[in-house]
């Protein structure tokens, strides 16, 4: 199993349009990727009222995790997308 | 089962009178309207007001959707689960489909309610529920109530979310039983819209020329009801209790700014025309002065061709918004041009006053084009004319447009500029527009600064135009979005008017127009305390017209002098309005 720990850096969280950028992201890459926030149960980032539930602030920890084909590579773009702050990043509305 | 639902409503308008003590005659009223169609005990609903205007007209509610049919055996579970998985891509795809053709947060918003439509979570839930032996409609039905429940447990943010799974649960459930998806009334008449709530893919939907305000019981500031009629410019008041027990035809006035709804107005208030503000053909108001005889022009403020209504007198505030919302580039000078000369051409007569105002956005209302930066405090940062600092092409472009087309029509352009702060930017931009080609050119006052030293603006500019709503943030330092504040926000505020008045006396000394094109231009009885400090015009929706005609042809000159005089002796905004209503 691939594991990647980033911090959230968007203004307002895994919230609103951060967290839609990163439920479309989730459903565009090979493997499914589960997200994680300290010892609470793994939710799928596929799901936009999984993610929104997990009410994760800005400058939480969150752990990727999954597995298969294409793990590596699906954990990586989505760890990335959360690190950034996808609030400041209104260019591609 | 319409009738079932009003009168949950009144019992529960009667409970939540009784806890807000003082409003007795509040469910009197409600109970009472809701029992005898079109009654006219007067009362007043109170709300939190989210959306600013003012409109009159008769109430629509919003009927529920029809109950769910008995549960039915299912003998056919994966034929069951294709209908049911079907009904919600239907759902989902509609919304992406409506999502296209808006822009700006309205398409956000209904971009992530297509996703949450096809959210594995309630994929799963429904497959299951089905497979345990539910019917189609009954599994979406579980299904999505089993989300709307977790979001609300959750409070806040999520809380109000819960609304748009209810939304999806109804239109999901439509679809299936291929009944017609419930949604906003078409009574085929201008009315005021009254819902339990709002979901965000009815208020996309809205017909703003239809629906005159929007009154709902539950809802807060930042639900999607109160951002989507902001944006479509729409009065809104949410959290009014009793408001879905007003019977159907009921003839309200909202006052968005106030957040008051008042039922029953025929009876109370000779001032108001008492039906659709849209219906009324401005024409036959004709000029508006006071009683003895002062001239006091009414414009329209617009924001697209859709608000031009005919007769109107000219345009106060003609909002460029719309031009540039949702692009990814600047619009061209060719494009521009084009939408600014079909507007110009929508007020044939010569010499009618056309006022345009350039590019008022910045970082509270995004553009993508400009690339300008995140901001702390957005109301206090890049927006208006200071974008010219760091884009000033964009202006320029603007600027162009608007001189090829103002040279092409029959109309008188006047150009002005949003969020002058000093002389020095007044004079500035001035020079600019007159470059160009422009010959009328001025400034609104939103900043104190402005109104303060407005006399040394008007070295440079032919006119002013107040905007209230921003001069009252700006000058109380209360947040306009924030619906906690509408006290500090209030346009009576007496600390406000002094600041109209120091506009206008400098208007008066330079002899140039001086105008006020805020939400306090569109309330008839604040309209001839303005007069009275020496406003020029008024601009507003074309709802707000014939109430403000009204109301200054009734007072002479000096009796709106003296109403002004009170207002700005009123130690706040509450005494202000009771020693105006008293004089």
């Amino acid at each position: 199993m691939i594991e990647r720990t980033v911090v959230v850096g968007s203004t307002s969280g895994l919230h609103a349009r951060p967290a839609k950028l990163l439920v479309q992201a989730a459903a565009e890459q090979p493997a499914t990727v589960r997200l994680r926030v300290g010892d609470r149960p793994a939710i799928d980032t596929r799901s936009i009222l999984a993610v929104l539930a997990a009410r994760v602030k800005q400058g939480t920890e969150v752990t990727l995790e999954a597995d298969g084909d294409g793990a590596e590579e699906a954990v990586a773009a989505l760890a990335e997308l959360i690190a950034r702050n996808l609030d400041e990043e209104t260019g591609d509305a | 089962m319409p009738e079932q639902e009003a009168g949950g409503a009144v019992v529960a308008a009667a409970a939540q009178a009784g806890e807000l003590g003082g409003s007795g005659g509040l469910a009197t009223a409600a109970g009472q309207s809701a029992g005898q169609s079109g009654a006219a005990g007067a009362a007043v609903l109170s709300g939190v007001g989210v959306s600013a205007g003012t409109a009159i007209g008769p109430v629509v509610r919003m009927t529920a959707p029809a109950p769910l049919p008995p549960p039915h055996r299912v003998t056919d579970p994966a034929g069951e689960r294709a209908s049911a998985r079907q009904s919600v891509d239907a759902v989902a795809a509609d919304l992406s489909e409506r999502a296209e053709r808006l822009s700006g947060e309205a398409r956000e918003i209904l971009e992530a309610l297509a996703m949450i439509a096809q959210d594995p979570l309630l994929a799963e839930d429904i497959d299951q529920r089905v497979g345990a032996g539910s019917d189609a409609a009954h599994a979406l039905t579980e299904a999505f109530d089993a989300q709307a429940d977790l979001l609300r447990e959750g409070g806040g943010y999520l809380a109000e979310r819960a609304a748009d799974l209810e939304d999806l649960r109804d239109r999901a459930v439509a679809t299936v039983l291929g009944r017609p998806i419930p949604g906003i009334p078409d009574p085929g008449h201008p009315f005021v819209l009254v819902a339990a709530d709002l979901a965000p893919a009815d208020t996309a939907n809205l017909n703003p020329d239809q629906v005159l305000a929007i009154a709902t019981e539950r809802g807060g500031p930042t639900s999607h009801t109160a951002i989507l009629a902001r944006g479509l410019g729409i009065p809104a008041i949410v959290a009014v209790a009793g408001v879905t027990g007003v019977a159907d035809g009921t003839v309200v006035a909202v006052d968005g700014t106030a957040g008051t709804v008042t039922v029953g107005v025929e009876a109370g208030a000779p001032n108001t025309v008492p039906r659709g503000r849209t219906q009324t053909d401005l024409a036959d108001l004709g000029p508006c002065h006071t009683k003895d005889g002062h001239p006091v022009s009414l414009y329209l403020n617009i924001g697209s061709i859709k608000d031009v209504r005919a007769g109107a007198q000219g345009v106060g505030l003609l909002r460029t918004e719309f031009l540039f919302l949702g692009r990814k580039d600047a619009p061209s000078v060719a494009e521009q041009h084009a939408a600014y000369l079909e507007l110009f051409k929508a007020f044939p007569d010569p010499g009618t006053r056309v006022v345009i105002r350039t590019l008022d956005a910045g970082a509270d209302k995004p553009l993508p084009f400009l690339g300008l930066p995140d901001e702390e405090n957005p109301a206090l940062g890049v927006r208006g004319l200071r974008t010219a600092r760091l884009r000033p092409e964009v202006l320029d472009d603007q600027l162009a447009a608007i001189a090829l087309a103002a040279a092409e029509a029959s109309c008188e352009v006047w150009t002005m500029a949003p969020m002058v702060a000093t002389p020095a930017e007044a004079a500035e931009f001035a020079a600019r527009a007159r470059a160009h080609g422009l010959e009328h050119v001025g400034a609104m006052i939103e900043i104190p600064a402005a109104a303060l030293r407005a006399a040394r603006l008007l070295e440079h500019l032919d006119f002013l135009s107040i905007g209230t709503n921003d001069l009252g943030q700006y000058t109380m330092a209360a947040d306009r979005q924030d619906g906690r504040l509408p006290d500090l926000l209030d346009p009576w505020q007496p600390a406000l008017l002094e600041l109209i008045a120091l506009a206008a006396e400098a208007g008066r000394a330079a002899g140039k127009p001086v105008g006020v094109c805020g939400e306090a231009a569109a309330d008839p009885r604040l309209a001839p305390v303005l007069v009275g400090l020496g406003v020029t015009s008024l601009s507003m929706a074309a709802a707000a017209v014939p109430a403000v005609h009204a109301a200054l042809s009734e007072r002479t000159l000096p009796e709106c002098r003296e109403r002004a005089a009170l207002a700005r002796d009123a130690v706040g905004p509450a005494e202000a309005r009771e020693s105006v209503a008293g004089a």
